[in-house]
């Protein structure tokens, strides 16, 4: 590549281009003018434009969680990012590569409370992997490269790159690095192989076996490996609400989604299992529930994570494995395919027993015969519709739960959610990333009526592109989580949740140029879906008039145990 | 760590965000002049200083970290003090101050301003000898530590 000179900006698109960044979602403003300019004269990065900057960031972030390609986001300084950070603490908490570029007020006006000037790397400091503020020009491509590098390798996270706008106009000779070594960030990806050993051992000496795995399998490609390692072992398989699809959930030894809205047999299984291998999840407070009753002296855990600050951060671990989880299920296989021992099969029969046993409690059972529209039958229509190939995303709150819950994903990456903020108004501009990571694939949000107006103006930005998401609003006219825990805990006081002066939402969605369509009647749901899915290049806004009384079992109350669920 | 704008920010910022405490820092520039050396002294069980070695490392800007108080090691802190000194308490402060090994560095007719290196106990101790109204002003540094013998924490 041939040194010339080049702006700040031109380097900056020059830079995304040579990361093979094929699509840019953003909003303009004064401080990435330049940038602008240069976006509009190549036609290499295709830049999408919201209607709002946290639109911006969960879109990025659901085109990155379903195509294992980082999300690139362009906002601008002051509000642009202040606007960002909310998408950007979604993306850090869930662990999602992404590369925000903000734009920055001019370097000599930088800390005198310039005309939109925010103190971008302070800001986001606490929820981004890593930030850099350029100050100098000759650093610009290296700090990108950086950026880019930080954000995909190790744990993956959000990395951001303040840009002021006089770099942006700023000449220097562009060349692009080869490679950045940084000699403070070396990411271990192998497990050391004599915990690899002695993992195999007590795996071979079990009697009540668990696979636990979350979010670190789909981050690590590793569904096909993790699939193989339980199913040569024929050990029972539970995954996160992070992990839904790392393992095939239609699989007979799949026991569900386990934590706070989990299974009754996944969560029994977890609480009396005696040895547990924990691969790539965190032992997040949703899943463990209180850590006392989970706390167990005569279990044993075996932890893969590529994180060793997650490592017995939360619960002390017997095994810790500090690897990529796709190497260390590599190298686990090729450890019990040597090895001439193998599972202990009468110790495992009598453990399925068990756990048969605990099936039979049918934990996720509803009125089927209602003549208001459940919320479960909804989702359960939309998976048979769907052959369960669809990419869902979803809000946050009791539908989420139920979608979680009710559409067995057996593929990774169809699942977009966001687990570890629980950010309100997520579903729909993710779902728009989704679509342009994967143009040909179906791609559904499931969503209630509280969260989708949260970032409802980006209708319109479905609209611009021809977006022909389907969107499944499951109408309850509350704030159904909220209610949820007012009925059980607040003595039915459903302070502040009830959702007023709703929209005309079949009349809001043909107002920004989509379909919409009204259901009230059970009968009505199969046909409606069935016909919003045959229009293959139009968004059809679906708002399901659901039963209000309706709530998510089984349910971990807060401070309580695994085995203290509370049961349909 | 790094010698960067921002990595004591960060550094500064995981401690409050996580709820650690630091009871005090030190920081400056090595012979190295990219990098800079960084002493903090915490208090936490082993399961939370554990965590805090893990979340130090993992920020960008930590280049390496060690654990000093896991061997032998040495402390040093400095710390100046300003104390009133008049008529016969002049010659008290100034036979202390011998024994503490410490230097006068500033005088007026009504004080002194005494320096003292060594470990924190030993300039607590120094504090203990001083009575309460003799103490007008006082800035300690926080302790540097360095490993004893072929302890070494060095970058490659």
């Amino acid at each position: 590549m041939g040194a010339e000179d080049l702006t700040g900006a031109e380097i900056t698109i020059r830079c995304l281009q040579e990361e093979g960044v094929k699509h840019i979602f953003g909003y303009p403003g004064g401080a990435v003018l330049f940038i602008y300019d240069e976006l509009f004269k190549q036609n290499k990065v295709k830049h999408i434009l919201v209607r709002h900057e946290q639109a911006a960031i969960h879109a990025a972030d659901g085109y990155a969680r379903s195509s294992n390609k980082p999300g690139v986001a362009l906002v601008t300084s002051g509000p642009g990012v202040t606007n960002a950070v909310t998408g950007i603490a979604t993306a850090y908490m869930d662990s999602i590569p992404m590369v925000i570029i903000s734009g920055q007020v001019p370097t000599p006006a930088i800390g005198l409370d310039a005309f939109q000037e925010v103190d971008t790397v302070g800001i986001t400091r606490p929820c981004v992997k890593h930030n850099f503020l350029v100050k100098d020009i000759t650093e610009l491509a290296a700090t990108i490269k950086k950026a880019f590098y930080i954000c995909s390798t190790g744990r993956p996270g959000p990395v951001l790159v303040d840009i002021p706008k006089d770099i942006s106009q700023e000449k220097f000779k562009f060349s692009y690095p080869a490679s950045v070594a940084m000699r403070s960030y070396d990411p271990s990806s192998k497990g050391h192989p004599g915990q690899l050993k002695k993992a195999i051992r007590l795996i071979l000496s079990s009697k009540r076996p668990m696979v636990y795995a979350g979010g670190g399998v789909i981050l690590s490609n590793a569904a096909s490996q993790l699939t193989h390692f339980v199913q040569m072992l024929n050990f029972p398989c539970t995954n996160t609400l992070m992990g839904l699809g790392g393992y095939p959930a239609t699989d007979k030894q799949f026991v569900g989604m386990l934590g706070m809205h989990g299974t009754y047999e996944a969560n029994m299984a977890m609480q009396n299992c005696d040895v547990l291998i924990a691969i790539g999840a965190r032992f997040d407070d949703r899943v463990i529930g209180n850590p006392k009753h989970f706390s167990n002296k005569d279990r044993k855990i075996i932890h893969i994570d590529i994180d060793p600050s997650s490592i017995s951060k939360r619960v002390r671990v017997d095994v810790p494995i500090v690897g990529s989880v796709s190497n260390v299920l590599d190298g686990l296989i090729k450890l019990l395919m040597a090895s001439k021992e193998k599972p202990k099969q009468a110790k495992l029969k009598s453990w399925w027993a068990q756990i048969d046993q605990w099936r039979t409690r049918d934990c996720l059972k509803y009125d089927r015969k209602s003549t208001i529209i459940k919320p479960q039958m909804v989702v359960e229509k939309l998976y048979k519709i769907t052959k369960g190939k669809a990419f869902i995303t979803s809000d946050v709150g009791q539908h989420q739960m139920w979608a979680a819950q009710f559409y067995k994903f057996d593929k990774p990456r169809r699942w977009i959610n966001s687990g570890g903020l629980g950010t309100m108004g997520f579903g729909l501009p993710s779902a728009m990333g989704v679509q342009f990571a994967n143009p040909r694939n179906t791609v559904a949000c499931i969503t209630g009526e509280a969260s989708i107006q949260m970032c409802i103006q980006e209708l319109s930005t479905c609209k611009q592109y021809n977006l022909p998401l389907k969107i499944i609003n499951l109408n309850n006219r509350y704030m159904g989580m909220v209610r949820q825990w007012q009925e059980f805990f607040h003595g039915n006081r459903y302070a502040e949740s009830y959702v007023d002066a709703l929209p005309d939402f079949v009349k809001l969605a043909e107002s920004y140029g989509h379909v919409g369509i009204k259901i009230e009647q059970p009968s009505d749901i199969e046909d409606a879906l069935e016909e919003a899915f045959k229009l293959k290049d139009k968004l059809v806004f679906m708002d399901f008039i659901t039963d209000q009384t309706e709530n998510v079992f089984p349910m971990i109350p807060g401070g309580k145990g695994l085995s203290e669920m509370i049961l349909v | 760590m790094e010698n960067e704008a921002g990595a004591l920010s960060r550094v500064a910022g995981l401690f409050s965000a996580r709820g650690y405490n630091i009871e005090s820092l030190t920081v400056a520039p090595t012979e190295d002049p990219t990098l800079s050396r960084m002493t903090l002294v915490t208090v936490g069980s082993d399961d939370v200083v554990e965590q805090i070695t893990k979340q130090l490392n993992k920020l960008i800007d930590v280049v390496k970290i060690i654990d000093l108080s896991d061997g032998d090691h040495i402390e040093c802190e400095l710390m100046l003090v300003k104390v009133r000194a008049l008529g016969k308490n002049r010659k008290e402060i100034k036979a202390t101050t011998d024994i503490f090994c410490g230097r006068i560095v500033d005088v007026t007719d009504k004080s002194y301003t005494i320096e003292l290196t060594g470990t924190g106990s030993k300039l607590d101790a120094f504090l203990d000898t001083m009575s309460h109204n003799t103490i007008l002003e006082t800035v300690r540094t926080g302790a540097s530590g360095i490993g004893r013998g072929e302890r070494m924490l060095k970058v490659k």
